[in-house]
């Protein structure tokens, strides 16, 4: 029987991004002895890539109200989104903004001190009607500025980090309980028990399950994995906000203002293909048009490269100073990312991953519920969640541009306080810890050691990628959905046998990716087998069957699937909750076709 | 350096943007093997920047005032370039 060393904390937090940051933070205040653990240094998760702002009401530019964010993050969401979170989110908002102010954060400011809004998508005033500045940002840095706010407030709370820890499970007792983490210290590959009171994941989205994919290499859904194989269901994981442009094979963004300045998507034969789909917006159409007809081209054969799965962007025949002027960062990228000058030849594109709606369900107090199998939702005892790998669900279908910060400070702080209370009212003792969860982790670990005649990291994450890119990307077929649905079953039998040639221990990067490609492979499979089965098409989830009717808006069928999914790992089962359409003190949002 | 402080070096490559990752990735698949121990101190402390300051720096957007990093600032941002990919 193995033993293994046991650190205990009263609580541990997964992820240092700026959901974890806040958690710990407000742990740390209330005089919690708390760990952090992280994969990176804390300054370096993937936040630091958000660069649009954080949502709040301030009204500092012009009158704004909690009420009509809500309004436009349930009609973002296209009515997926609990209403009662929605509020509790917006109604927090303004409080969160300054309370981070407070920390340092060095926000944009007018000339009266006040925090400088900027208008961005989806941000209207009085319920839909015009455009309202909403966006509080630091420069392009937002994500960057909240982070070492966050980071350096830890430091002096004396959270305790531990960088460069990769946690592999949680730990449940016989009654569901959570009891902490298992981790593996990269310098050393030493695998330590956490044992917490309670646990807090805050490890961020998936987005690498894609081939297209905006998200740092870091995005590996590791807090997804380790509570599907805890048997925590994941829910709403068929909805992942896609952007049409970004680089083939690499992911960087090209900004849409391309299309704007004259950019021409065309097909293997050249043709400007969006005439067919829109004669009169042609490249100028929405986001979800252009989207469509990109996939469309692509599946019908009309796809450019070897591999026929791109489209071309060509610019080749605006004047080369306007490129210049006008698109600077756009020549830099393309040159550096597709390998390919804009001003001579085009830019191979296609739809690409950017964010993920689904998680790990909890309710607005960060709490993690889950089904008890007798119809009610109950709250999973010591464990919350926060942040992109949560569902609360805020963002429904489709997320609002800069609600993703939004979610992180707000929920983080609400699941930070959940944690507190629990721990101070109900943990008596620190609990035992059951050596069946040991040893199903170590059993993980020692099958990747010691595999043999098995199957490459590489060759295995690129099967799940291209699978998941080709069969469940921003536009979804039946046909295309149902094989995928088969295909990624039988990747995950490849990622069964993984195996790495370099046993070494010491900062092994291959056992880290094969461990990361584990949590990977259990979000491919919820995302295929929860889009599967919903057909209709909703927010992000855009199905080519999903007919549009007077009954069916763009094809979102409320009276069967206005619901959330629920995944489990066992068995792939699905099943569904309600949508909660109860605000806390407002009237209902009521259903209505999204249009903007 | 050893084998375990290069690897220290690969993990620490991993970071918070996509346009880094993708460029440290080419780089320690091309050319990291052979760079001579005071190019791996250089590298080391480079990986010391923020994320946004580095992205800067290697797209060429701001130059550095450590005299030390513009060598190897120059060999990544010519990794900075997909046509030498395989």
């Amino acid at each position: 029987m193995a033993k293994l060393a046991k650190r205990t904390f009263d609580a541990v937090v997964v992820g240092a991004g700026g959901a974890g940051l806040r958690a710990a933070l407000q742990l740390s205040e209330a005089g919690l002895k708390t760990a952090v653990l992280s994969k990176v240094f804390p300054t370096r998760s993937h936040t630091v890539a958000a660069q649009g702002g954080v949502s709040a009401s301030l009204g500092n530019s012009e009158p704004d109200h909690w009420h009509w964010h809500m309004y436009d993050t349930v009609k973002g969401s296209d009515w997926l989104g609990d209403q009662d979170a929605i509020e509790f989110m917006c109604r927090a908002a303004p409080q969160a903004v300054i309370e981070l102010e407070h920390f340092g954060m060095p926000f944009d400011r007018n000339d009266d001190g006040t925090i400088y809004q900027r208008p961005f998508g989806g941000h209207m005033s009085n319920f839909g009607e015009k455009p309202v500045r909403r966006a509080c940002a630091a420069a392009d840095r937002t994500g960057h500025a909240m982070l070492h706010a966050l980071y350096q407030r830890n430091v002096r709370a004396n959270t305790q980090f531990f960088v460069e820890w990769m946690a592999l499970d949680m730990i449940r007792d016989a009654e569901g309980k959570v009891l902490g983490v298992i981790a593996m210290e990269m310098e050393t590959a030493e695998i330590v028990i956490f044992q917490a009171k309670a646990t807090l994941f805050a490890t961020g989205g998936a987005g690498r399950i894609y081939y297209s994919s905006t998200n740092a290499f870091i995005n590996t859904g590791d807090g997804l994995g380790m509570a599907a194989r805890a048997g925590i269901p994941l829910e709403d994981m068929e909805f992942w906000q896609f952007h049409p442009t970004g680089v083939a094979g690499a992911g960087v963004l090209i900004t849409e203002g391309v299309r704007g300045e004259g950019g021409i998507l065309r097909n293997a034969s050249g043709e400007r293909f969006m005439e067919r789909y829109a004669p009169v917006a042609k490249d100028l159409a929405s986001r979800d048009v252009v989207s469509r007809a990109m996939v469309t081209e692509i599946n019908e054969g009309r796809g450019c490269g070897a591999g026929k799965d791109h489209v071309l962007l060509d610019i080749t025949h605006l004047d080369p100073e306007v490129i210049k002027h006008r698109l600077p960062g756009i020549r830099e990228i393309s040159i550096k990312f597709a390998g390919v000058d804009p001003i001579k030849a085009p830019i191979p594109v296609v739809p690409t991953c950017h964010y993920q709606m689904g998680g790990i369900p909890t309710n607005y107090h960060g709490e993690v519920v889950v089904p008890d199998g007798a119809g009610n939702h109950v709250v999973v005892p010591g464990f919350y969640a926060a942040g992109e790998v949560a569902c609360a669900s805020v963002h429904g279908a489709n997320r609002l541009g800069t609600n993703s910060l939004l979610d992180l400070l707000v929920f983080g702080k609400s699941a930070g306080d959940s944690l507190i209370k629990y721990v101070k009212g109900e943990v008596r003792s620190m609990p035992e810890i059951p050596q069946s969860e040991i040893d199903r982790t170590l059993a993980r670990v020692d099958r990747l050691n010691n595999q043999t005649n098995g199957v490459e990291v590489n060759d295995a994450r690129l099967a799940m990628q291209r699978t998941m890119q080709a069969h469940c990307g921003v536009f979804r077929f039946k046909d295309m959905l149902k094989q995928g649905v088969e295909k990624i079953l039988e990747v995950e039998k490849m990622v069964q046998k993984t195996q790495i040639k370099d046993k070494s221990k010491v900062f092994n990067t291959a056992r880290i990716e094969a461990l990361e490609l584990d949590n990977l492979i259990e979000v491919a499979k919820a995302t295929m087998i929860s889009a599967e089965a919903r057909t209709e098409s909703r927010g992000a989830h855009v199905r080519d069957d999903a007919p549009d009717t007077p009954a069916t808006p763009n094809g979102r069928d409320d009276a069967n699937w206005l619901k959330h999914t629920l995944w489990h790992r066992e068995g792939n089962k699905l099943e569904y909750k309600p949508v909660n359409l109860t605000p806390l003190t407002v009237e209902t949002i009521e259903l209505k076709a999204r249009s903007y | 350096m050893d084998e375990a402080e290069k690897n220290r070096l690969r993990w620490r490559s991993r970071r918070g943007l996509l346009e880094l990752d993708l460029v440290f990735s080419r780089f320690l698949q091309h050319e990291f093997d052979s760079l001579s121990d005071a190019e791996f101190e250089i590298y080391q402390d480079l990986l010391l920047l923020p994320d946004n300051d580095l992205l800067d720096l290697v797209d060429g957007k701001t130059e550095s005032k450590d005299e030390r990093f513009v060598p190897m600032l120059a060999r990544l941002r010519s990794w900075n370039n997909d046509k030498k990919q395989q």
